[in-house]
């Protein structure tokens, strides 16, 4: 089974969640964290980690003396990663989306298979629960494709839990995509409203059986309870807006860690994630 | 010989636009008989990169042999330098007057981009 864990606002509590929910499945589960850009999920399960792997995106490297410039790579090419200068054909690395259009369209094969650090993989694990992280490279700007390789790592016997990054642009989208349910995590506040919205329209959009948690439950208003009801969402759960649970994150601490009442509540949770599936 | 000019119109009284890559027009001008060739840069104004990429190759295209912009970015500089075309920056005025500046040779030319990308 595959979770993903997300929302339109961020700092709602996806990591909390999907940390949490992880923890208390234990050696039953995996966590990925595809909140590539800033992942943070082993700040609370404090991971050994045992395999580092580096991944790249496919660019095209040019053979000047092979190159006619004859511009069908430059003329297929939407992102303007490579472009005619004179006598020479010059690629801009950081612009290519791997497409590989440029390849297939060269009749002279002038062009050779570079690659661009995207960043890295780590994986390890915490108390029996498999730990997965990808770490987007300081500078570059797509994970997409980092993403991507972090759910590469999925395991089909176990249970996937997808930490994704905030908000509703295609990195979400990589980290949602194709899971079996989206675990969304909003606030009660007219920003965490407004944002989960967006988000809802995003995961109908993929057709994704989703669910809420309501974080911080008891302060704000009563209006994202409204609209889950109004759109026919269920809501899993709700954590109270509690000074002792904001401390035991500031430490790096889990809820279900602290309190273990909470591991049965979180287990609650995965329960009512497979009925609503069933 | 011919030289590009960034230009916020499309005449030689036009001033000097200190955008390169996204500069509202460019000038090809031709230093001998002062000739235009207006190229609409406006599709380039609007990318959501690589526009002085693209505005490079362009004046390259065009056999112009030199540009007169206000600034120049990392990835334009390095398409100028291997289509072999110099850059002057800072260039302010009109369009005739950096024409003139340059037939009298009051610029020099750039050995770097002078701003960051993204500018």
């Amino acid at each position: 089974m595959l979770i993903s864990v997300a929302s339109g606002k961020g700092g709602t509590g996806k990591t909390t969640v999907a940390t949490n929910l992880a923890y208390s499945l234990g050696s039953r589960a995996v966590i990925l964290d595809c909140d590539v850009e800033e992942p943070n999920a082993h700040l609370f399960l404090h991971p050994d980690m045992d395999t580092t792997e580096q991944v790249w995106a496919q660019v095209p490297e040019v053979n000047q003396d092979a190159c006619t410039l004859c511009r069908k790579c430059v003329d297929i090419c939407r992102f303007r990663a490579l472009v005619v200068a004179g006598k020479s054909l010059l690629v801009f690395p950081e612009l290519c989306h791997s497409c590989g259009g440029c390849f297939e369209v060269c009749p002279e094969n002038a062009l050779n298979e570079g690659r661009r650090e995207l960043g890295q993989i780590e994986t390890g694990h915490s108390h029996g629960l498999e730990c997965v992280t990808g770490c987007l490279r300081v500078g570059e700007a797509m994970s997409p494709p980092l993403i991507r390789k972090v759910r590469a790592h999925v395991r089909p016997d176990k249970i996937n839990i997808i930490d994704a990054p905030p908000g509703t642009s295609c990195p979400v989208i990589a980290a949602m995509k194709g899971t079996d349910f989206v675990l969304m995590v909003t606030e009660p506040t007219p920003f965490g409203l407004h944002d989960l919205i967006l988000a809802v329209e995003a995961v109908k959009v993929l057709g994704l059986p989703h669910g809420l948690v309501i974080n911080r439950s008891d302060m704000g208003d009563e209006k994202v309870r409204d609209y889950a009801q109004k759109e026919n969402i269920p809501i899993l759960m709700e954590i109270p807006y509690d000074r002792a649970i904001a401390e035991s994150y500031s430490k790096g601490k889990l809820i279900a860690e602290m309190w273990p009442e909470w591991t049965d509540i979180f287990q609650e949770l995965f329960q009512k994630i497979q009925s609503c599936l069933a | 010989m011919k030289i590009a000019v960034t230009s916020r119109g499309k005449d030689l009284q036009a001033q000097v636009d200190p955008r390169f890559g996204r500069a509202a027009y460019i000038l090809v001008v031709d230093t001998e008989t002062l000739a235009v060739d207006v190229l609409d840069n406006s599709e380039n104004v609007n990318a959501f990169k690589g526009a002085g990429i693209q505005a490079a190759s362009l004046i390259s295209d065009k056999g112009a042999e030199a540009l007169l912009t206000g600034h120049c970015g990392p990835n334009a500089f390095k398409t100028l330098e291997a289509a072999g075309v110099k850059v002057v920056n800072d260039v302010q005025g009109t369009i005739e007057g950096a024409v003139t500046n340059f037939k009298n040779g009051r610029y020099s030319y750039a050995e770097n981009a002078d701003v960051d990308g993204h500018w």
